[in-house]
């Protein structure tokens, strides 16, 4: 195995471009280096991106945010302006492993390991957050519901990197929210979850995207429960049409951890949740 | 096989060493610099037996490649000794016996040090989070808890005496 440690997102795209054999992006390592213990990933280069600035960076433009893909997780939740903006998202990543993991964890990690129980990923896909790709020729930008195309899967090319995540600009009545349900309080793998994100104007919302996790190969957005809310003051009844249209999204697994009729079942409840805590964190009453 | 030359600085000591490019931290640190601190429990960081701090963040070393600390800062239990004194929170794992076998020691102080720099009066909550990613398999954690708990108000007991001075 070879390591590189580059100081561009093009040169780490030139190095993937040129190897013949494995080549994997480094960045925390949380997942990678765990494939490499128990030998499911034999990689033949491994080009490490955290020497590269624009990785490392967290920035803000009159169009949103932006978050290098090298950002830890413990690094995220120490931006006050971020947690400020983006409660749900930040939640969400922070809620990924323990103290030790938060410190090497990364969202783009976190993305391109293609679990379909990623924690970061709903929110992200709820916020409407994007992935700026580098390959070695071009470079692109992505809505994140368009990387993962399975389990382990993404649509990125053979040398294509993400450089950033991209978080759209935020007015004042909004608000997001993450929640997901584990049989233990921390160091589990969500058995379901549901990002929420919404805006509101005069007390009623305006705009909503909802996501689930772990109830399907992929995180799934699911656009009939944002239609059930729209419009609504977040009523009983328009909380009960958001739980029947979560539920009825899910094409989940059978496991240990949960049956398909339970986990059907909590994706409605937790997204209820979820919208009520983005409802309030929005101003909304 | 090619090997990486890597230098970097160990609680507070400049070392180099050579190694596969595949290599962990955790590895080169016990077997070529000779730092059994940090030990392995699983190899995939879930028990933290592992844990060191690089540049002052807690992480497992089974999950850091050698080839990344070039140039920065490692800390291991074996620099929480200061002038041959234990540190307040190694006294107070012995005082409180919140160790049986021992293996998950070195990580659990080294992730309660890193704790306590950060908030020097936790609550228990927060001690048990923050200690989530230890592992124990001996003692329970109750003790362990309590071990952290009392280091905590001795060290600003301490803190407090050396700004009166
Ligand atoms: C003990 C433990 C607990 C965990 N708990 C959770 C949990 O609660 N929730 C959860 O969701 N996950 C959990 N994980 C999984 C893991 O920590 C997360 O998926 C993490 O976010 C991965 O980020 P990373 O930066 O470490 O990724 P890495 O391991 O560095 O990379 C993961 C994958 O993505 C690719 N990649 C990384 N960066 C890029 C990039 N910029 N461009 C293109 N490809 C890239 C890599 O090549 C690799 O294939 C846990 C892991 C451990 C070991
Ligand atoms: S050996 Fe590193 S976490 Fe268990
Ligand atoms: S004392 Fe034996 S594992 Fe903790």
């Amino acid at each position: 195995m070879r390591y590189e440690a580059p100081k561009t997102t093009k040169e780490a795209a030139t190095f993937l471009k040129k190897e013949k054999g494995a080549a994997f992006i480094l960045a925390g390592g949380t997942d990678l280096l765990v494939k490499m213990k128990l030998g499911l990933s034999e990689p033949d280069l491994v080009v490490d991106i955290k020497k590269i600035p624009a990785m490392n960076a967290i920035s803000h433009s009159a169009t949103g945010s932006k978050i290098g893909g090298a950002v830890s997780g413990a690094e995220l939740g120490e931006h006050k302006g971020l947690c400020k903006t983006w409660p749900g998202v930040v939640e969400a990543t922070n809620l990924i492993g323990s103290d030790q993991i938060q410190s090497r964890a990364t969202m783009v990690g976190n993305l391109c390991n293609a679990s379909p129980a990623a924690d970061s990923v709903p929110a992200m896909i709820a916020a409407g957050a994007k992935a700026i790709v580098v390959g070695s020729t071009k470079r692109r930008t992505v809505p994140i519901e368009k990387i993962v195309t399975g389990p382990g899967q993404t649509s990125l090319a053979d040398d294509e990197v993400i450089e950033a995540i991209t978080l759209p600009k935020r007015g004042k009545k909004a608000g997001d929210a993450y929640l997901r349900f584990i049989p233990r309080t921390e160091m589990d793998i969500a058995v379901v979850s549901a990002g929420v994100n919404l805006t509101l104007e005069r007390g009623v919302v305006k705009t909503a995207r909802i996501c689930l996790g772990a109830v399907a190969p992929t995180a799934i957005l699911v656009p009939a429960a944002a239609k059930a809310i729209i419009g609504t003051k977040l009523d009983d009844e328009a909380l009960e049409k958001l739980a029947a249209a979560c539920s009825a999204a899910c094409n989940p697994i059978d496991d240990k951890r949960g049956t398909i009729e339970y986990r059907v079942r909590v994706a409605g409840v937790l997204a209820k949740r979820a919208a009520k805590i983005a409802f309030q964190r929005a101003g909304g009453v | 096989m090619s090997s990486v030359l890597v230098s970097t600085t160990i609680n507070g000591d400049p070392i180099e060493f050579a190694c596969p490019p595949e290599e962990t931290l955790l590895d080169s640190l016990r077997d070529r610099v000779g730092l059994t601190g940090v030990k392995e429990g699983c190899g995939t960081g879930d028990c933290g037996s592992c844990s060191v701090t690089l540049d002052g963040r807690l992480m497992c070393s089974c999950l850091v490649l050698s080839a990344e600390v070039e140039g920065r800062q490692v800390g291991t239990v074996e620099g929480m000794v200061e002038n041959g004194q234990l540190h307040p929170l190694q006294e107070s794992f012995i005082d409180n016996a919140a160790l049986q076998c021992g293996i998950c020691t070195p990580g659990f102080l080294i992730a309660a040090n890193a704790l306590l720099e950060r908030n020097p009066s936790p609550t228990e909550k927060e001690i048990r989070y923050a200690l989530a990613g230890n592992l124990c398999r001996c003692t329970g954690y109750d003790k362990i808890v309590r071990a952290v708990q009392v280091a905590s108000k001795e060290m600003r007991k301490k803190s407090k005496k050396t700004k009166k001075k």
